[in-house]
């Protein structure tokens, strides 16, 4: 669906040429992508919801493992990095181009701060022996196992996520630099924002469910 | 629906500002209540401020309020389809 937005690319000398270019089909397209990332991550939380109820005293203990100082520092540069893209789109809508590339800069700035700050959760949980199929973990009862295979999973789709949204946001900033994204044509800002709120809105739910419920 | 361009909605600053200034209070609220202990309600809780806060990044942050009625319809398709996952599944789980 980005396709259909980015399609014009190559023909972007003729800017008189804006017949193509349909933003609100471009973003039905997005949603209608961002419908299936919902869906999959609503999956885990059924999964988690389903062992929570079987095996809450396991995950409960388990949850005390986790940071839940760095887990909030990471809730708070989420929130901020989804209002700097928000407002990115605001500034392109008003023609204020270098704005627009500065707020898209600082927020995969914040993106790869969010990634730090995990791989050292991620480091000081394997310090510990906790990662699935360690000697530690077989010594766990069933409950907290299930917790950290599914913290694994999730936090670990979600990190997918970040890069992917890192990606699409550095090639929204590459263009809107290069001026292929304009304040008449600016389809693809606007999905790499949707995306990225999508990571976001995903994060607000994982917080309070592993972090929160010690 | 391909002429509205020129009518596109701007959300201003402010509004993205305000927004965020109260996801950042709602954490805060969550992060604060779990230590209070209430128990069983403690989970619900949480759950309930974070759909707080996906609500307000959807409506404003997503634009979902100034969509197009056919991204609203799609979105709450999906918010259904999860609430009938929901509901069969622990339909299921709890009368085995």
């Amino acid at each position: 669906m980005t396709q259909a937005c980015t399609a014009a690319g190559p023909n972007h000398e003729h800017s008189g040429h804006l017949e193509h270019y349909d933003p609100v089909a471009n973003r039905i397209g997005m949603w209608l992508f961002l419908t299936t990332e919902l869906l999959l991550f609503a999956v885990l939380f059924i999964i988690y919801a389903v062992y929570f109820h079987d095996y809450r005293p396991g995950f409960e203990l388990a949850a005390q493992e986790l940071n839940r100082t760095l887990g909030t520092l990471n809730t708070v540069i989420l929130l901020t990095s989804s209002l700097t893209v928000a407002m990115a789109i605001t500034a392109m809508q008003k023609g204020a181009r270098r704005l627009c590339a500065g707020l898209l800069g600082v927020t995969i700035a914040m993106a790869a701060l969010f990634l730090v700050i995990k791989s050292f959760e991620w480091q000081a949980k394997f310090d510990h022996g906790i990662y699935p199929g360690s000697d530690h973990m077989v010594d766990l009862s069933k409950g907290e196992n299930l917790f950290f295979g599914l913290y694994y999973l999730s936090t670990g789709l979600h990190a997918i996520h970040i890069i992917i949204g890192m990606v699409f946001l550095s090639i929204v900033l590459w263009r809107v630099q290069s001026g292929r994204i304009t304040a008449e044509r600016f389809s693809l800002l606007e999905n790499g924002g949707l995306y990225w709120h999508l990571v976001d809105l995903v994060w607000i739910y994982l917080f309070p469910l592993y972090y929160l419920i010690a | 629906m391909s002429a509205h361009t020129e009518t596109t909605h701007i959300t201003p600053y402010r509004v993205f500002v305000t927004v965020w200034v109260a996801l950042i209070l709602l954490t805060g609220i969550t992060v604060s209540v779990t230590a209070l202990d209430l128990g069983k309600l403690s989970t619900f809780t949480a759950v309930m401020i974070a759909s707080v806060k996906a609500s307000l990044v959807l409506l404003y942050f997503m634009h979902v309020r100034f969509e197009a009625r056919l991204i609203q319809i799609i979105f709450l398709v999906t918010v259904i389809s999860f609430a009938v996952f929901i509901f069969l599944t622990f339909a299921d789980y709890s009368f085995r």
